[in-house]
């Protein structure tokens, strides 16, 4: 399986939970897949998004779910430690780990060699942290999702992608129906 | 009131929730009062750009944030400035440590201070300098004119402000 497959996976799990989406493949891939107005979908800022979605999660208490690649939780190292001593137990950090920057050329990031994210995550003090296969990953955040801790899910899949439009809404319209939702 | 109590008094009254700071010698005293305060939540970031990001979220959650941070982390944060904050219009007030004016004793320092407000006014980011202990009593205002436009400002605070450290 490579992204978009566990992205058309887990859209039924994810729909219904405020969704932070990393820059560039992940975010035109779910936006084609399943554009809902609970997905924040970022057009720039590589490897914020765990942070983002740790603000929002900590801001409020409905369940936020990050989406996350090998390659951006690398470029922003320091969100581990900072999600590990923050706890929101409404906070889970799903890093699709497919071992390349794939929005990129599938350029192979240190993940996919000898660096394990899910021993550094457990290592920056992150309590519940879950490395799982692919096909694995609908499963392990639907618990997640029911366990109420905060979860860091790392999904080890292949490298890949499929063919999408980029995304051309404007980044106010998506940011305010966003928080439309987080009010609602 | 003390500069730094009076700047945390401005935070709360403007209804500033949540803070992330990176330390620098100069913002240790207000650093201090913003963890001690139980109207904040404190979350100190590793990196500038990974607490802008921290401060996009809260807000887009409903709470109001603002940055501390050293002048440097200007050139640390220019593309998460220009392309989350900005692009998607949020309001951040950054309290800025400005190293490398009159009083600052190491050398390196000087090298960013005379970027800082070039880089400012190339990314139109609406810059106060605060250089006297009085220029403090602008901040309240600041912190209104930054929510009401939803733009990053930023607030250069020198060593005659804080009265060498």
């Amino acid at each position: 399986m490579i992204r978009s497959d566990i992205l058309r996976d887990i859209t039924p799990v994810i729909r219904d939970h405020l969704v932070v989406c990393n820059i560039g493949l992940p975010s035109q891939e779910l936006h084609l897949i399943d554009d809902q107005p609970t997905n924040f979908y970022m057009l720039g800022t590589m490897g914020l998004s765990s942070s983002i979605g740790l603000g929002v999660a900590l801001a409020q208490d409905k369940k936020v779910i990050s989406i996350d690649g090998d390659g951006s939780v690398l470029t922003n190292f320091g969100t581990l430690p900072t999600i590990a001593n923050n706890v929101a137990d409404n906070f889970i950090l799903l890093i699709i780990d497919n071992g390349s920057y794939g929005s990129t050329g599938d350029q192979p990031t240190y993940a996919g060699k000898k660096t394990s994210l899910t021993a550094v995550a457990r290592a920056c003090g992150c309590e519940q942290v879950v490395e799982c296969k692919a096909e694995e990953t609908k499963q392990v955040l639907e618990d997640a999702l029911a366990s109420n801790k905060m979860t860091i899910i790392v999904s080890k899949c292949e490298s890949g992608n499929i063919k999408v439009p980029v995304i051309t809404m404007d980044p106010v319209v998506i940011r305010d129906r966003f928080m439309t939702q987080v009010k609602s | 009131m003390s500069v730094n109590e009076k700047i945390v008094s401005d935070l709360v009254a403007n209804k500033v929730e949540f803070v992330t700071t990176v330390p620098c010698k100069q913002l240790a005293g207000v650093i201090e009062k913003i963890d001690e305060c139980k109207d904040i939540y404190h979350i100190p970031s590793n990196k500038e750009d990974e607490g802008m990001g921290l401060c996009a979220g809260a807000f887009m959650g409903g709470k109001r944030p603002a940055i501390i941070m050293q002048n440097t982390a200007i050139g640390v944060t220019i593309n998460t400035l220009v392309t989350l904050t900005q692009y998607y219009r949020m309001p951040l007030p950054m309290l800025i440590s400005y190293r490398g004016e009159l009083g600052e004793p190491v050398a390196c320092q000087v090298e960013m201070a005379v970027h800082t407000k070039a880089l400012l006014a190339q990314l139109n980011i609406p810059t106060y300098h605060f250089h006297h202990e009085d220029d403090v009593n602008e901040f309240d205002a600041i912190l209104k004119h930054t929510f009401m436009c939803n733009k990053p400002v930023a607030i250069l605070t020198d060593a005659s402000f804080w009265k060498g450290y």
